[in-house]
């Protein structure tokens, strides 16, 4: 029976024109047997800027709901932002799928540690620390998980907010930001944030940055999700939009400078 | 106990629901010199008698450093001891790199008695001939623990194992309800006493007698012979007075400075 199958296989994989790997032993398509080994991959559906601040409370973290394909704002409900364990959030920034697979692997570690059932948990640092041996290791096996993510959490009064992204770079700050957050948002937190910032403070500074993303970045979509840790837990907010303005001179008579030649 | 027709194998239970060789096991337990752990609200120290095979020869290690927050000392076969030692040393490490954390001193000791259990399973090991006074300090607190080779854990606020370990039981019986508030120097004080109850022949000194200490602010360190001398003089000297508060002695990192703080430490809740 399995001597069958096998035999099938067989004749599949030379209609397909595959052949077992010399090295590997594994399937391999004809025409790649000269190629290195490469695991390398490509995002596809991709999320865009994560911005994480401390406050006087916690952490904030903001983040839209948009998943691109490509230079396609494809899917406008996707999720980045999600809760791990008591004590942290997760939100992440580029594949989609790899992050997905992160809050597996990360649910998977709480619950173990839950099962100890012995009053220590995993704080934010720890999920830090471990998270950036995952990334390492997968960077170092040329096998990515093409994601820059942030992690923020409290745990016995202390904040904690930090960032790891695929290559395995991981840092801890007062305030972090992934892809194009880096270049519009960093620059208002370091001019606006300051210690011991209120909830409303924290709101108003994040929903000005994600303003300027998401007229500036094109695979920003107008749809959002804050989210709030504190001692007590973990809240993420019902997807809001925020308003923008089209009112400037330049865009109510856009013909004016530039006179057609038709 | 004697010898029975049930005791060959690890995997034979006797009609009475025993294992005898598990037993056997923690008969050579006893064997070993007297080894003594106490804990107080902030800090647990571990004293133990080490024998020495003749006049020429260095004293028995019984006090191993597992990490900074974690240290154990050991009666028995003292091989075992020390493998389960490097063992446990090893998970330490472990979970440091992975979660830049010490690990958790309840989670250790639960790990170690299911690694102590699988040798009463299985017929081509033997079972660990070693008791572990386990010490350390985590987010929840000081703790004590001691590890049976039947794979069984206890958590103690103080106890002793080995040889004449019941000598010290009595006397730490008789004062452990004073232990919870105990300044850290008192502790090592009451220690020393025991262990001396546990001393068949011969006097306790700085060579044979090793103390070790890890509590809130002061990491696992074995105290130096000349210290630990000092302290067994004074006692000499107090007789049966109670114990006075001393000045931290010399040959200790990071000790707490004053002997009277008994500020509530910051893992308790």
């Amino acid at each position: 029976m399995l001597a069958a199958a096998q035999k099938d296989e067989k004749k599949d994989q030379a209609l397909k024109n595959h052949v077992g790997h010399p090295q590997t032993g594994r399937d391999c398509p004809f025409t790649l047997l000269n190629s290195p080994i490469s695991h390398t991959q490509y995002p596809y559906v991709t999320g865009t800027s994560v911005l994480g601040i401390k406050y006087k409370d916690g952490v904030l973290l903001a983040s839209d709901m948009g998943g691109s394909y490509g230079s396609t704002l494809r899917y406008k409900s996707v999720q980045r932002l999600k809760p791990i364990g008591k004590h942290t959030l997760l939100g992440a920034g580029g594949e989609i799928s790899d992050f997905q697979e992160i809050v597996r692997y990360l649910d998977e570690l709480i619950l173990y540690d839950n099962m100890w059932d012995d009053g220590n948990s995993l704080g934010p640092k720890e999920v830090h620390n471990y998270l950036n041996r995952l990334m390492y290791n997968r960077r170092n096996k040329f096998n990515p998980l093409w994601n820059t993510l942030v992690l923020g959490g409290v745990k016995n009064g202390q904040k904690y907010l930090g960032t790891v992204n695929m290559i395995g770079v991981h840092y801890e700050e007062n305030h972090v930001a992934t892809g194009f957050g880096n270049h519009l948002a960093r620059p208002i937190f370091r001019d606006e944030w300051h210690e011991d910032m209120t909830f409303e403070e924290g709101v108003k500074l994040l929903e000005k940055c994600m303003l300027v993303l998401l007229y500036r970045d094109r695979s920003a979509v107008n749809k959002l999700q804050i989210a709030k840790i504190t001692e007590e837990g973990a809240t993420i907010s019902e997807p809001y939009a925020i308003k923008t303005h089209w009112e400037l001179e330049a865009f109510k008579n856009p013909a004016t400078g530039a006179v057609g030649s038709w | 106990m004697f010898r029975n027709q049930y005791d060959t194998d690890v995997t034979t239970w006797s009609p009475a629901g025993r294992l005898f060789q598990v037993e056997y096991a923690m008969e050579a337990v006893k064997q070993g010199s007297a080894a003594v752990g106490l804990r107080s609200k902030t800090h647990v120290v571990l004293v133990c008698v080490g024998k020495a095979n003749s006049e020429f020869s260095s004293h028995q290690k019984k006090i191993f450093k597992v990490d900074d927050h974690i240290g154990v000392a050991i009666a028995g076969l003292t091989a075992d001891g020390r493998v389960l030692s490097l063992h446990m040393r090893s998970e330490c490490i472990h979970y440091k790199f992975l979660y830049d954390s010490p690990l958790p001193v309840g989670r250790l000791v639960v790990q170690l008695a299911d690694k102590a259990q699988v040798c009463t399973q299985r017929s081509w090991t033997r079972p660990y001939g070693v008791g572990l006074l386990v010490a350390g300090l985590d987010e929840t607190g000081p703790h004590l623990y001691q590890n049976c080779p039947s794979g069984n854990y206890f958590e103690y606020q103080a106890f002793a194992i080995g040889a004449r370990s019941q000598a010290a039981k009595t006397y730490l019986e008789r004062k452990f309800e004073t232990f919870p508030e105990c300044s850290r120097n008192e502790l090592i004080r009451h220690g020393i006493i025991s262990v001396k109850e546990a001393l068949a022949e011969g006097k306790l000194n700085g060579s044979n007698c090793n103390v070790a200490v890890v509590g809130i602010g002061e990491a696992f360190n074995t105290l130096d012979s000349k210290a630990v001398q000092q302290i067994i003089d004074s006692l000499e000297d107090r007789a049966d007075e109670p114990p006075v508060d001393v000045a931290p002695v010399e040959g200790e990192q990071g000790a707490v400075q004053d002997d009277t703080d008994q500020a509530a430490a910051p893992m308790e809740t």
